[in-house]
C-alpha cells in the first residue's frame, strides 16, 4: 500500500473513499511476497514449456531436412523426408496429389470442353463380411473432369473442373481452393458439361446442363503458371475413411481403397495444343494405391482412377510424422493445473489463515475485493502464459520443424494461439478463485475445477466416446476453451476424422474460449453474492 | 508398537473419520459421480447396424470412474491435510507419538469405507450398462454379451475397479503426507493421474507413447477394466494395476518418511 492512501484512515470518511486502486494493491502485494505462490506461477510456466520442449522434438526421432525451395514454385517439396508419404503444396500445407491423368501439352492460352454422362465405382464392401472386397458405389468426394496442371510432379499447381459423387460440380484449384457449380449427381439423362479456360496467370472454370448455356463458376489465379501446361482429362476416388462409425480414439478406424470411372465425350479444345495424342498415366503413384487406365472409342473416353486431389488434414488420418501447434502446446494441461492450485490457494488461504477477516475489515466492500483479487491473479497467469506460450510456438519452431511435418500456421494464426493460450489460462485462474471464494476449501475446489476442465478433454479425446458425443462435451464445459488452439483448418473437401486429438474442435477458436470466459465470469458472479450474503 | 496402540490409533482415526459430515458426503458424491458418468458415457454410445463396434462394454459401463476417482483423492487429501490446516496434527501427535502408526490406521481406515464406496458405485454402473448396452445395438445377436459379473472378465474388471479407487485413495494419501497442503497436495494428484493420457496421445514416437501408456497410474490402474482385446493392451491387467499399487506404495513412505522427519 502507498503511504499517502494507507495512513490518513479517518472513521467518519465512507469505505469508499478507499478506491479500487487501493485494494488492488493491497491484493498484488500479497499475492507478489507469498514465494509459493510466485513459485507455482513459475512451475505453471516451466511445465507448459517443458513439455512443450518434448511435443516438439525431444520425443520424436531425428529426420533430415524437407528438401525443396521456396513456397509457390513449381517444383513438388517432398515431407517424405520426415517419415509422411505426401507432397506439399503450394501453400506449405501437406497435400495428396495422387489422380489417373490422360493429357496433352497445352502451349500458351486456351480451353477445353467436355460432356461427362456417367460417374461409377467401387468402394470397400462391409468390414464385417468375412472376406472384405469391394462392392458398387462411390465415395462421397469421388471426382472426375478436367484439369489444367503446371506439371506432373506432386504438389503442383492446378485448377480442375470436376463431377463429384455427392456435392455437384466443383470448381477447385491449388488444393485448398474449392467452389460449387451446378448441383446434383451426373448421368445420361442428366449430363454435366465442363469447360476450362486458360488466359495467362487465369483459368476460368464454366459449367453446363446442355452444352449451350453456360454458367461461369469462377475464376482462380495460379501464380507462376508456365507457358505450357498439362491438360486434359482427371479421375480420383479417396481412401474410404468410414468416418461415420469410428469411435472416439481414432484408432479403430476402418476403410479401404476405392475406385471410380469416368465417361466422357465431346471433347473439343481449342489453343495450340503441340502434342501427338493422348498419355494416361498415374501421376503421384508412390502416394496411393495407383489404380488407374483408360480407354479410348471413337469421341468417348472412359477413365478409371482413384487417390485425391487436396490437402491432407491433421491427426490420425495423416500420414506420417506430423506436429500441430495445438500439440506442442500440450503442456498446456499441466500448467493449467498449476495455475488452478495457485488461484484457488490465492483465496482458501485467507479463509484458513482467518487473513480474511482482516481483509474485509480493511476492505468492506467485498465484491470490490474479490474483483480485485480475479484481476490480479488472472493478469499475473496472463503474463505467465503469454511467456511460456510464446516460448513454446516461436521458440521451439525450428526444432519441430527439424524432427516432424509442422502443418503451417500464418502468423496472424500463432498471435491469436499465444494470446487465447494466456487468456485461456487466465480465464481458468479466476474460474478457480472463484470456486475457491465459493467452497472455502482449497482440495474441493481445485479438485473441482481440476475436472470440470481436464475430464471432458479425456473423455472426448482419449476413450470410447462417438465422434457426436465427444463434440458436444467439448461445445458445453469448459474444456471448449483447448479450441482456441487450434491451428489447421477443417477442409470440407475431405472426409476424415476431424478430432480434438489432431487439433480440431467442434467450436470457432474464439467461441470456445468464449465459453470458459462465461463459465468463469458466472462463477465469480456467484461468489461476489456468496461473500456479501455469508459471514467470513 | 503395542497391539493396543495399533487398536486405539484405528479407533481414533475412526472416530474422527465417521464424527465430520465431510467424509460421509464425499463417500456419496463419489459414488453419485461415478454412476452418473458411467450412466451418461453408456448412453451416449450406440452401434448403428451394419457396423462393427470395437468397443469394450465392460470398460465402457466403468467410465465414469475417472471422474469419481477425483472425490476419492478429495477425502484422502482432507484426511491427512485437514489436520494440518486446523492444527489437529499436533493434538494427534501428542496423543499418539508413533508417527508411522497413525499414518497406518489412517491408511487402513481410508481404505475400507472407500472399497464400500467404490463397491456401490461399480455395481451401478455395471447395472448401468448392463440395462443400457443391448438397447444400443450391443445385441448377444451382434456378439455382445450383456454386461454381467457371472462373466470371468467382466468380474475381474469390476472387482478390479474396487481395488483402483482403494489404491487412488493409499496414493494420495500418501502424496497429502508429503506435501502437506491441501491445495498443493490435490493438484499434484489430479496432474499425475490426468496428465500421462493427454501426453501419451500427442507424442508421436510409439515407444514414448507405450511407455507413458504402461508407467502412467491411471492409465496403467485402468488397464484393469479391459475385457476385449487383451493383446493389444500396453500392459497386461493385473501387471496394470500393481504399477498402480508400486505407485502408492512408493507415496505412502515417502510421506511416511516425512512425517517421521519432519515437525508437525
Amino acid at each position: 500500500m502507498t503511504a499517502g492512501t494507507s495512513t490518513a484512515y479517518h472513521p467518519a470518511e465512507p469505505a469508499g473513499r478507499y478506491g479500487f486502486a487501493t485494494v488492488l494493491h493491497a491484493e498484488w502485494t500479497k499475492y507478489r511476497t507469498v514465494r509459493g505462490w510466485i513459485i507455482g506461477m513459475a512451475v505453471g510456466a516451466l511445465l507448459v514449456i517443458l513439455l512443450g520442449l518434448l511435443a516438439s522434438g525431444g520425443a520424436r526421432s531425428s529426420c533430415t531436412a524437407v528438401s525443396g525451395n521456396a513456397a509457390g514454385t513449381s517444383a513438388a517439396r517432398s515431407g517424405a523426408a520426415c517419415g509422411g508419404s505426401f507432397a506439399v503444396g503450394p501453400g506449405g500445407e501437406a497435400v495428396t496429389d495422387s489422380f489417373y491423368f490422360v493429357r496433352q501439352p497445352l502451349a500458351g492460352n486456351g480451353s477445353i470442353t467436355v460432356r461427362v454422362t456417367s460417374l461409377t465405382g467401387l468402394v470397400p464392401s462391409s468390414p464385417r463380411a468375412a472376406n472384405p472386397g469391394q462392392r458398387p458405389g462411390l465415395v462421397s468426394w469421388a471426382k472426375a473432369g478436367l484439369i489444367i496442371k503446371d506439371g506432373t510432379s506432386s504438389g503442383s499447381p492446378y485448377a480442375a473442373m470436376m463431377v463429384t459423387a455427392d456435392h455437384g460440380v466443383r470448381l477447385q484449384d491449388d488444393y485448398t481452393g474449392d467452389t460449387p457449380g451446378l448441383p446434383g449427381a451426373v448421368s445420361a439423362a442428366s449430363p454435366r458439361w465442363l469447360r476450362l479456360t486458360r488466359s495467362g496467370d487465369a483459368v476460368t472454370g464454366y459449367d453446363s446442363a446442355d452444352g449451350l448455356h453456360w454458367t461461369r463458376v469462377g475464376t482462380v489465379h495460379l501464380a507462376g503458371l508456365p507457358a505450357t501446361v498439362q491438360a486434359g482429362l482427371f479421375t480420383a476416388s479417396p481412401y474410404d475413411a468410414m468416418i461415420t462409425e469410428n469411435f472416439g480414439g481414432g484408432a479403430n478406424g476402418t476403410g479401404g481403397p476405392s475406385q471410380a470411372t469416368a465417361v466422357f465425350d465431346h471433347l473439343t479444345r481449342s489453343g495450340t495444343w503441340p502434342g501427338s495424342g493422348w498419355t494416361g498415366d498415374y501421376i503421384g503413384a508412390n502416394q496411393g494405391p495407383d489404380t488407374g487406365s483408360y480407354h479410348q472409342a471413337g469421341g468417348q473416353f472412359a477413365v478409371t482412377g482413384s487417390g485425391d486431389i487436396a490437402p491432407v488434414p491433421a491427426g490420425p488420418s495423416s500420414p506420417g510424422n506430423t506436429v500441430t501447434i495445438a500439440n506442442r502446446l500440450v503442456g498446456t494441461f499441466a500448467g493449467l493445473i498449476a495455475v488452478i492450485v495457485v488461484a484457488t490457494m490465492f483465496i482458501t488461504a485467507e479463509y484458513r489463515r482467518k487473513m480474511i477477516r482482516t481483509t474485509l475489515a480493511a476492505s468492506p466492500r467485498r465484491g470490490r475485493m474479490l474483483a480485485a483479487k480475479a484481476l490480479v491473479i488472472g493478469s499475473v497467469t496472463f503474463v505467465a502464459g503469454l511467456l511460456a506460450a510464446t516460448i513454446v510456438v516461436l521458440g521451439f519452431a525450428q526444432l519441430a520443424r527439424s524432427r516432424a511435418y509442422v502443418f503451417p500456421a500464418s502468423g496472424l494464426t500463432e498471435l491469436r494461439i499465444i494470446v487465447g493460450t494466456a487468456a485461456l489460462l487466465a480465464a481458468a485462474a479466476v474460474l478457480a478463485l472463484a470456486a475457491g471464494a465459493v467452497l472455502r476449501r482449497s482440495a474441493a475446489a481445485v479438485a473441482a475445477v481440476i475436472v470440470a476442465i481436464v475430464i471432458p478433454y479425456i473423455l472426448a479425446e482419449a476413450s470410447v466416446l462417438p465422434v457426436s458425443a465427444a463434440d458436444w462435451l467439448l461445445r458445453i464445459t469448459p474444456a471448449a476453451a483447448f479450441a482456441i488452439q487450434q491451428s489447421v483448418p477443417q477442409y470440407p473437401q475431405v472426409t476424415a476424422l476431424y478430432s480434438p486429438n489432431g487439433g480440431y474442435y467442434p467450436l470457432a477458436p474464439w467461441a470456445g474460449l468464449a465459453v470458459l470466459a462465461g463459465y468463469a465470469a458466472l462463477a465469480l458472479g456467484l461468489a461476489i453474492v456468496l461473500i456479501r450474503r455469508r459471514d467470513a | 508398537m503395542t497391539r493396543r496402540d495399533g487398536y486405539t490409533a484405528l479407533y481414533a482415526e475412526w472416530t474422527k473419520l465417521r464424527t465430520v459430515a465431510g467424509p460421509a458426503w464425499l463417500l456419496a458424491a463419489a459414488v453419485v459421480l461415478t454412476i452418473a458418468v458411467s450412466v451418461a458415457a453408456t448412453a451416449a454410445v450406440s452401434c448403428p447396424p451394419a457396423t462393427a463396434c470395437p468397443v469394450d462394454p465392460a470398460k465402457l459401463s466403468l467410465t465414469g470412474v475417472q471422474a469419481g476417482q477425483a472425490v476419492v483423492a478429495i477425502l484422502a487429501v482432507l484426511m491427512i491435510s485437514g489436520e494440518y490446516s486446523t492444527g489437529m496434527i499436533r493434538v494427534t501427535l501428542t496423543a499418539m507419538p508413533r508417527r508411522t502408526t497413525v499414518l497406518t490406521a489412517k491408511a487402513v481406515i481410508l481404505t475400507g469405507p472407500v472399497l464400500a464406496a467404490g463397491t456401490v458405485a461399480v455395481l451401478g454402473s455395471v447395472l448401468g450398462g448392463r440395462l443400457i448396452l443391448p438397447g444400443h445395438g450391443f445385441t448377444t445377436a451382434r456378439g455382445f454379451a450383456p454386461v454381467s459379473l457371472a462373466d470371468g472378465p467382466v468380474l475381474r474388471a469390476a472387482a478390479g475397479t474396487v481395488l483402483y479407487l482403494a489404491l487412488i485413495a493409499l496414493l494420495s494419501l500418501g502424496i497429502a503426507t508429503a506435501v502437506r497442503e491441501a491445495a498443493v497436495a490435490i493438484g499434484i494428484i489430479l496432474g499425475l493421474l490426468y496428465l500421462f493420457p493427454i501426453i501419451a496421445n500427442v507424442v508421436t514416437n510409439a515407444h514414448w507413447q507405450r511407455h507413458l501408456q504402461q508407467i502412467g497410474p491411471m492409465n496403467a490402474g485402468l488397464a484393469i477394466q479391459a475385457t476385449t482385446g487383451l493383446r493389444s493392451l500396453p500392459i497386461s491387467p493385473w501387471a496394470g494395476l500393481g504399477v498402480l499399487a508400486a505407485w502408492a506404495g512408493a507415496a505412502l513412505l515417502a510421506g511416511g518418511l516425512l512425517l517421521r522427519l519432519r515437525d508437525a
